[in-house]
């Protein structure tokens, strides 16, 4: 029988499987992080029992780790509080932390470290108390976001409860023209089908538009496919990924190197493997996205105009886009280019690696950030940090006049003190442009790091097309 | 975990689609290492202005809907973040019951491991309710998990779907991570054969 990739690495994994229950489902990789899990790890105390495979979790801070230099002590209590359990909790049960005082050096964003350390693998099942965990997906790997309760449930005995979802397959196919990015084929995605098209889904992206993107990019579309609804986004491994994988610190080397890429070179879905839907775009059709309401399926092309709720015929989604739009303070079949803003985000585990800030990088080289706007570069980990660093391009960010920062979520969640003050508008490479998302009253314009460079340039909502060659 | 039997109560209609949980509990609440409090907290920017004062127009707010205890939400509540803070916050509050057309899966997992209880209704059902709600504030729902109905006041029932497993948890309060740690054996048989 045709199997798809999910259904290969799905089977591999139940441990059990009871009639009319959720599979007990084995779990390869945990990862663990600040905010969603010290109650996990205080269950574990309740239960008097330990981590079941601490060489199987890992933990890093990022969500309420200060931007500012390192050196300097975290001012808000509850954030230090928060740390400062982390730490315990990792040194009482023996897991792994990537920590401020244990691996400064290494620390970052839990979605770009993990794969940055070679710890995201192919065919493996990966688990983290965050939804954006689907970004691992990008390497042929089930992940998904789980609740805390969860999370205590994997610490306690290395596997899930899970209902098997359905499988979406998401066909693109096209070339990319100059300027568009991994991040717009995913704004145009969500923009198409609604936040809530994969609801009960788990996507896989296939296609040449897919096949040619790099993994850094393959990540930035795996990453939103909670945005779309859908709790893992899968893409096929292949020479891209291996090529990607190898040599990293946990990757396996030497014999075990040849053994693991036999296996992962079966995962691809077979020819004819059926999905339960299908959804398709065509990239080579899309011109730069740009969001503008408050969910991330309320996104136009950036040449596009706001639309009008009086022409919107269902009610509830007329309703939704009126109160967007008295939110984020635009008017109906308005532009959007030249919308004036006030600060510019690049960062979050959707655009903070280095192929990202190489790309805003390209932008930004011999111009200057608008008077009008705060920019800030917020690289995914240390790691990135010190690469973009080698390659001088903090010095780009700098003498444009862009601030640049130490590694963590930031202005994405905004629990860190990076924030928005009410009523700003910004250009954000983030996820998520809910209400206050990136501050109380903050609005969000979501777009690719091109976009966000040019419009940082700009002032204000730009096209990155004129600015590049 | 809590337990969900039966449940009647009025409801609190928040017509709104696509709700998110950055919304059912912001961001900066999230730095606690607890589960206490968060209620208060629950769509602190919808219900609280600047000064913390609440506001009038939030239907939390509004003095006739203290007490109800089971949320009339649009469709697709809870996407967004996978933070379990959402159900905390709205069990704090003292939700038992939410009823929608769809929910975000992280959700519906994290709200049954809390016992409160997702209720997915077709659209028409719906639009009846809000309609129900609208013609009477004091519409009253009867919910029995165990019959899988929720009774309206002209005594009409509409049957709603749970899989077997989540349903004999909450009738039971049965500790979900209790019953996967009595599979160790199997556990450590899977280890064996896949780590080898
Ligand atoms: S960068 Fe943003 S979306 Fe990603 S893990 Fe951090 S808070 Fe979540």
């Amino acid at each position: 029988m045709s199997q798809t990739l999910f259904e290969k690495i799905w089977n591999a994994h139940v441990v059990a499987q009871e009639p009319d229950s959720p599979a007990v489902l084995y779990i390869d990789l945990h990862l663990v992080h600040e905010v969603t899990s010290p109650q996990a790890f205080d269950g574990l105390r309740t239960r008097g029992i330990r981590v079941r495979r601490p060489d199987r979790t890992f933990a890093t801070m990022d969500h309420g780790i200060p931007t500012t230099p390192r050196d300097l002590p975290i001012l808000d209590e509850l954030a230090a509080k928060q740390i400062a359990q982390l730490e315990k909790n990792c040194a009482e049960f023996g897991v792994t932390l990537y920590g401020l005082h244990s691996a400064p050096d290494k620390m970052g964003i839990v979605h770009v470290i993990g794969p940055e350390l070679g710890l995201t693998q192919p065919g493996m099942t990966i688990v983290c108390g965050d939804s954006h965990t689907s970004t691992h997906g990008a390497f042929g790997a089930l992940a998904f976001g789980i609740g805390t309760s969860e999370v205590e449930m994997v610490l306690a005995t290395q596997c899930l409860l899970q209902r098997k979802p359905k499988t979406m397959q998401v066909q693109i196919d096209g070339v990319l023209q100059k300027g568009v990015t991994a991040k717009d084929i995913i704004l145009a995605l969500i923009a198409r089908y609604g936040v809530g098209a994969g609801t009960g889904h788990v996507f896989e992206y296939t296609g040449a538009a897919i096949r040619r993107l790099s993994m850094e990019e393959r990540m930035t579309i795996c990453n939103m496919s909670i945005e779309g609804g859908a709790r893992a986004g899968l893409i096929a491994p292949d020479d891209t990924t291996f090529e990607y994988m190898a040599g990293r610190e946990y990757a396996p080397k030497g014999p075990a190197w040849d053994k693991a890429l036999a296996r992962w070179r079966t995962l691809p879905s077979d020819p004819g493997a059926r999905y339960d839907a299908t959804l398709t775009l065509d990239a080579g059709a899309l011109e730069p996205m740009v969001t503008f309401g408050t969910n991330p399926g309320m996104g136009i092309g950036i040449t596009g105009r706001v639309p009008d709720p009086a022409k919107t015929p269902d009610l509830s989604a007329r309703n939704a886009l009126s109160k967007a739009l008295a939110y984020m303070d635009l008017k109906p079949n308005q532009p959007l280019l030249g919308q004036p803003i006030d600060v510019v985000f690049i960062g979050s585990c959707t655009n903070s690696r280095i192929t990202d800030l190489r790309l805003a990088a390209s932008v930004l080289k011999g111009r200057k950030v608008n008077p009008r706007v705060r920019a800030m570069v917020v690289p995914g980990s240390a790691q990135v940090k010190r690469q973009a660093e080698a390659e001088g391009l903090d010095r780009i960010f700098k003498e444009a006049g862009a601030e640049w920062r130490e590694a963590g979520c930031s202005m994405c969640i905004a629990m860190n003190g990076d924030q928005l003050a009410p009523g700003q508008y910004a250009v954000s490479t983030s996820n998520r442009n809910f209400e206050g998302r990136q501050g109380k009253g903050g609005r969000t314009f979501l777009a690719s790091p091109l976009t966000a460079a040019a419009s940082a340039v700009a002032g204000a909502v730009a096209d990155p097309r004129t600015l590049i060659q | 975990m809590n337990q969900f039997t039966t449940l009647t109560s009025k409801i609190v209609p928040l017509p709104n689609e696509n709700v998110d949980t950055d919304q059912i509990i912001p961001a900066r609440f999230l730095k606690v290492t607890d589960k206490k409090g968060l209620g208060d907290n629950l769509f602190a920017d919808w219900r609280y202005d600047a000064d913390g004062s609440p506001r009038a127009d939030f239907v939390l707010n509004r003095p006739e809907m203290q007490g109800r205890q089971i949320l009339l939400a649009g469709d697709n509540f809870g996407c967004g973040s996978s933070r379990e803070h959402a159900p905390w916050a709205l069990v704090g509050y003292g939700f038992r019951a939410v009823i929608s057309t769809s929910f975000a899966d992280i959700f519906r997992n994290n709200s049954l491991k809390n016992g409160l209880l997702p209720i997915v209704v077709d659209k028409d059902t719906h639009q009846q309710l809000f309609s129900l709600v609208q013609e009477d504030p004091n519409t009253t729902l009867a919910i029995d998990l165990a019959a899988q109905t929720v009774t309206l006041p002209d005594g009409r029932r509409v049957a709603f779907s749970i899989d077997h497993f989540s349903k004999t948890c909450l009738l039971n309060g049965v500790d979900e991570i209790g019953y996967v740690l009595n599979l160790r054996d199997k556990i450590e048989a899977f280890e064996r054969i896949h780590e080898g």
